[in-house]
């Protein structure tokens, strides 16, 4: 008889609050450690492509914005190509990282990515998926990192074609993974619970 | 990091990620730990098979480490100097679900010091702080999936939750493999301490086979004689199908 043996995965528990001092350890001014915080530049001057900023902030249940949250993102770049081993399709634009990592302002609470407009991406049968970018939320209270994705509302035909969207059954919802624009910024609230509770999702 | 000839190529396959088991992993809510009652989402996550976008990820480059990044004892010490407490090495595998070494996996962790005070401006604990440990460390695991810290125990610390709670002496780990949908955190524990079954932070954790994979184990056979002792922790990322028999445009 075959038997089926799998490890399981390691059980995931909180970053906590304390999560700058692993992962943005100059951010806190833990200086002298790590020459500078990881995934804090995503891009430099040859990086092709639309400069962007992205900033929002992160909610509660009440509303409150979290103070002691941490963002990643990551996307492709502005052809559409991923800075990954896993990226079969091609060579990425090497000056450009692809992978974003911010903790939000221990006062406001607000986020701020520089980086560049993402090319479309294919879906697994072939379809474009619209721009968009994949965010990865933890801090103290979340046991398990939140998953979602934002995108841009200047692509409306994009978007209104995306086989992920197109996946959100409350279409009322997905309003939620759209940012507001303003010139080069972006804003991406994120409410992870309550009535404009943003979708996450299980990836 | 890794940018142009930085970047390692190991031959990953690109496929799609087993799904995760959220009964295993702690649920979003689990209001003993009071902080999650409202940072839990109380709509259901939609269930996304991954894409490209998914499944790649960023890799870092064994050359992006300092010296003494894995040496907690000594990458905030002055010099001839070293951080106080139990000397202790944390080594052991990142491996995926079919057991598999994730060679250049990104570790990174950080810990409070050996009285349960953490470098943090937020942290207001009345322990101390040793002004030669920061506590935080990083490495890269070898071909093998293999990674090795060395540190000092951290000591245990109380929190604002219940009216006594106090963590187990941990370590936070975080992880990359080789796709963004492995993105983890978790915390390693020591094996013996009493605290672990009473810890609400822990116990979001329903299953107890799932506590044990958290419990580092101490590892004698790994231990400097007259100099460290070595607690041993293997770490688990999902696994990876392979890609052969995705549907294509054709099939749909």
């Amino acid at each position: 008889m075959t038997k089926l043996e799998y490890l399981k995965e390691s059980p995931s528990q909180t970053a906590g609050p304390y999560v700058h001092i692993g992962c943005t350890p100059n951010f806190i001014g833990n200086t002298g450690i790590f020459k500078e915080d990881l995934g804090a530049r995503m891009v430099n001057e040859q990086t092709r492509g639309q400069r962007i900023t992205i900033k929002g902030r992160v909610f509660d249940g009440t509303g409150t914005p979290l103070k002691d949250a941490m963002l990643e993102i990551w996307q492709a770049d502005s052809e559409g190509l991923f800075n990954s081993p896993s990226e079969t399709r091609g060579e990425s634009d090497p000056n450009f990282t692809g992978w974003g990592r911010q903790p939000v302002n221990l006062d406001s609470g607000e986020f701020c990515f520089e980086t560049v407009k993402p090319g479309a991406v294919p879906f697994p049968d072939g379809r474009p998926q619209a721009p968009h970018i994949n965010f990865w939320i933890v801090a103290r209270g979340i046991n398990l990192g939140l998953n979602t994705r934002m995108y841009f509302p200047e692509e409306e035909v994009a978007n209104a074609a995306d086989p992920v969207l197109g996946r959100v059954e409350h279409r009322v919802r997905v309003s939620t993974l759209i940012a507001k624009q303003s010139g080069d910024t972006y804003t991406f609230d994120i409410y992870i619970q309550g009535d404009n509770e943003t979708v996450f999702f299980d990836i | 990091m890794r940018q142009g000839s930085e970047m390692s190529k190991p031959t990953t396959n690109a496929g799609p990620f087993f799904p995760r088991d959220r009964n295993w992993h702690p649920p979003a809510l689990s209001p003993n730990y009071k902080t999650s009652v409202l940072r839990s989402p109380q709509k259901a996550l939609l269930s996304l098979g991954n894409t490209i976008s998914e499944t790649t990820g960023p890799v870092f480059g064994h050359n992006m480490l300092g010296e003494l990044d894995h040496d907690l004892v000594q990458n905030y010490a002055k010099p001839g100097e070293s951080a106080q407490g139990e000397r202790i090495i944390v080594h052991g595998h990142v491996l995926d679900e079919e057991a598999k070494p994730v060679p250049n996996a990104l570790v990174e962790v950080w810990q409070a010091n050996a009285g349960g005070r953490y470098r943090h401006k937020k942290d207001g604990y009345l322990a101390p702080l040793d002004p030669n440990f920061g506590g935080c460390g990083r490495v890269i695991t070898d071909e093998n999936g293999y990674y090795a810290f060395r540190t000092v125990r951290p000591g245990p610390y109380p929190w604002p939750n219940g009216v006594n709670d106090w963590r187990p002496s941990h370590i936070h780990f975080s992880l990359f493999g080789s796709g963004f949908a492995q993105r983890l955190i978790t915390q390693m524990y020591f094996e013996g301490d009493p605290h672990i079954p009473l810890c609400p932070i822990v116990r979001t954790i329903n299953d107890p086979a799932a506590i044990e994979m958290l419990v580092a184990k101490l590892d004698m056979n790994h231990s400097v004689p007259m100099d460290a002792r070595a607690y041993r922790f293997d770490i688990v990322l999902r696994g990876r199908r392979s890609t052969m028999f995705e549907n294509r445009m054709e099939g749909n």
